[in-house]
């Protein structure tokens, strides 16, 4: 997992509330044995048309938006567990998420794999859309995750985030869990022995 | 202190707390085709084995033809996933009931009809749908891929404890009505992410009622509505569906077993966080219009027409790819395409309601219908039973099983533009194929639209 510190950068709005994970990422790109690749098809029936050429209306097929923060409706990621809706989002080089709320297996999938969601209130996300889609898409932000702390230079404002301590720890190290949990064996064998029913 | 059946699990599932967290133990981990091969090559990329190889049970469903399943997948994609699935089973000693076995299905299918499925365990899969296996009174839910190597690595996951909801159903159901309409109704008034952050516990006399089919129909859709799962306390009816299936326990071990499960009930004044109380009686057979599970109404109501202001750009957005009006009916909408299947849907009680129905009956000439059994098991039994037989006299023919229209990763897909009524659990946009249009219902609403090729008022048909 790559580290995750501090990130300046644009965003890109897609302001549409309960976006499921059939439509970062649809079913039948789901037949790869390999983590790559998944980002040519985010949001793939959103993105293009039948034939492949892409859908002009489609926030992502417009010049005007870029950046590495999508700003997307409240509960975000909702729907199948798929981590493939991580691994496309940030395949397609987004380093954030932001939204008033997410998913809970999204949430984890996309802690698990350098992808921050970053959840605001949802004024913060109303203002947040105005800012880009009628003020300026070239508003940038700053995401400091050490501080939990995220800048808008435009408004001279900054809002605290919440994360787990350890999930900040890890993403700012590029750790995970599996190194954590293989180093926990000791205590497991020992919860499997006095555990007063096993299966 | 009062324990909640929920508490009662998690506390005994806890390896050692860590703040906010808790190493979790997991008794159960189900793989399938999908999101297991890049786990296994995680795993072996870090160098790691299999913790407990015995704890896992495999089996392929999500991507498998529903036809000639005897012959090699045609699909270059799909064979291939296949095909890892049963080289890693194979390499790490894992129990795999693949396709062409006797026990194969939909893992969220064969886990409770081999007996795999417990009581007070704690089960997890990299699939939302694991929920289902809460209605057994396990604490089942869907993981992601990274997690599923976690569980590989260490038979235990990092997992902050969820909050606590009850909901309760007293009363009798109407005639008509069963347990996907009660779910149904329950999404609709919490929303898709009315229950994001909690576990709930589903409890009351209509709760009760509900035969382990219905139970686990319930439980099923609580990803739905956003929650970690779905569960149930286990009673008489629960007891009496293990008994004697493969994997329960036999003899003294019975015994021992379900004198432990008869502990895990919430104790009186046990805390929840949040507490929802519905009258069955104010349940009617449901549908829903829209392009999420939360967009559910009485089959006989009017699509709403007026929605908050957040919400309208989605729900705009929602009824324009449907096709649909604010404030029109659904009935007399015609239809093309019925698809009765999936983890929600798949049980041989589902089977004998559409066959009940059809009985002597014919399907509406212009409907295709697909109906994809849960499980070799349900398949044979639906044989044994003479359902096949019944179905093909209606016009219907039953497949071979599978998760297929539900998810579309196979052959199975319903075309852009046409309706299908389906018993699954997700009317997103695209998901029976691109541009596809769900409505999700019950197995007997599933039927009726397919003798009569459009969607019919059932309670005015039942009366």
């Amino acid at each position: 997992m790559e580290k995750f510190e501090v990130l300046r950068t644009t965003a890109v709005p897609l302001p549409i509330e309960n976006i499921d994970t059939d439509q970062i990422i649809p079913a039948r790109f789901l037949k790869a044995t390999s983590r790559e690749g998944f980002g040519e098809n985010l949001f793939r029936d959103w993105r293009y048309n039948g034939d492949g050429t892409p859908k002009q209306d489609f926030v992502m097929n417009n010049p005007r938006y870029g950046g590495s923060i999508l700003v997307a409706g409240k509960n975000f990621g909702c729907g199948s567990s798929r981590e493939h809706a991580a691994w496309a989002i940030y395949d397609a080089g987004f380093k954030v998420v932001i939204s008033s709320y997410f998913a809970d297996i999204f949430r984890g999938n996309a802690l698990n794999n350098g992808l921050l969601p970053l959840q605001v209130t949802d004024e913060m996300l109303q203002r947040l859309f105005v800012q880009i889609m009628e003020k300026g898409p070239n508003t940038e932000f700053v995401v400091d995750l050490p501080k939990q702390e995220f800048y808008v230079p435009a408004w001279n404002e900054s809002v605290s985030f919440e994360i787990d301590s350890y999930k900040k720890e890890c993403l700012i190290n590029g750790y995970d869990d599996i190194d954590f949990l293989v180093n926990q064996k000791e205590a497991i064998e020992a919860y499997e022995k006095k555990k007063a029913w096993v299966y | 202190m009062a324990k909640s059946l929920f508490d009662k699990i998690w506390d005994a599932h806890v390896v050692r707390s860590m703040g906010g967290l808790d190493v979790f133990y997991i008794d159960k981990h189900l793989i399938h085709e999908v999101t297991s091969p890049q786990a296994f090559d995680e795993l072996e990329a870090r160098n790691l084995s299999l913790f407990r190889k015995e704890q896992i049970v495999a089996t392929a469903d999500h991507n498998v033809p529903t036809k000639n399943q005897h012959l090699p997948i045609e699909e270059p994609l799909s064979r291939m996933q296949v095909d890892k699935l049963t080289d890693n089973c194979r390499k790490w000693n894992i129990e795999l009931f693949g396709l062409g076995h006797e026990n194969q299905g939909i893992v969220h299918v064969i886990g409770p009809e081999l007996g795999i499925t417990q009581p007070g365990m704690t089960i997890v899969c990299g699939d939302s749908h694991t929920s289902t296996h809460g209605a057994f009174g396990a604490i089942a839910f869907g993981i992601g891929t990274s997690q599923v190597t976690q569980v590989m690595a260490s038979q235990c996951l990092l997992l902050s404890r969820p909050k606590r909801m009850r909901i309760t159903v007293d009363g009798e159901l109407k005639k008509g009505v069963g347990a996907k309409d009660l779910i149904l109704y329950i999404i609709s008034k919490l929303g898709t992410g009315g229950a994001t952050g909690y576990f709930v516990e589903y409890a009351g006399s209509a709760v009760r009622s509900l035969s382990m089919e219905g139970r686990m129909t319930v439980c099923n859709m609580s990803i739905e509505m956003g929650a970690r799962g779905g569960m149930i306390a286990p009673d008489e009816t629960t007891f009496e569906y293990i008994k004697g299936r493969p994997f329960a326990p036999k003899g003294e071990r019975w015994e021992q077993a379900v004198a432990y499960w008869k502990t895990l009930y919430s104790e009186e004044g046990a805390p929840f966080e949040q507490e929802l109380h519905y009258d069955a009686r104010d349940i009617n057979p449901m549908i829903t219009y829209g392009t999420n599970p939360g967009m559910g109404i009485a089959i006989n109501q009017p699509i709403p027409s007026q929605v908050s202001a957040s919400e309208a750009v989605s729900f705009d957005k929602s009824l324009k790819y449907m096709g649909f009006n604010p404030g029109e009916t659904l009935v007399g909408k015609p239809i093309n395409y019925v698809f009765i299947g999936s983890c929600t849907n798949s049980r041989i009680e589902d089977l004998r309601t559409v066959a009940e129905f059809v009985k002597g009956k014919q399907k509406a000439p212009h409907v295709e219908a697909i109906i994809v059994p849960g499980s070799k098991q349900v398949e044979k039994q639906a044989r044994e039973e003479g359902i096949d037989r019944i179905l093909a006299e209606a016009g219907f023919e039953l497949r071979e099983p599978g998760c297929s229209a539900c998810l579309a990763m196979n052959e199975d897909k319903i075309p852009a533009g046409a309706y299908c009524v389906s018993t699954s659990n997700r009317n997103f946009e695209g998901r029976q194929g691109p541009g596809s249009r769900t409505l999700l219902a019950s197995p007997l609403v599933a039927a009726v639209t397919a003798v009569e090729g459009k969607i019919v008022d059932i309670t005015q048909y039942f009366n």
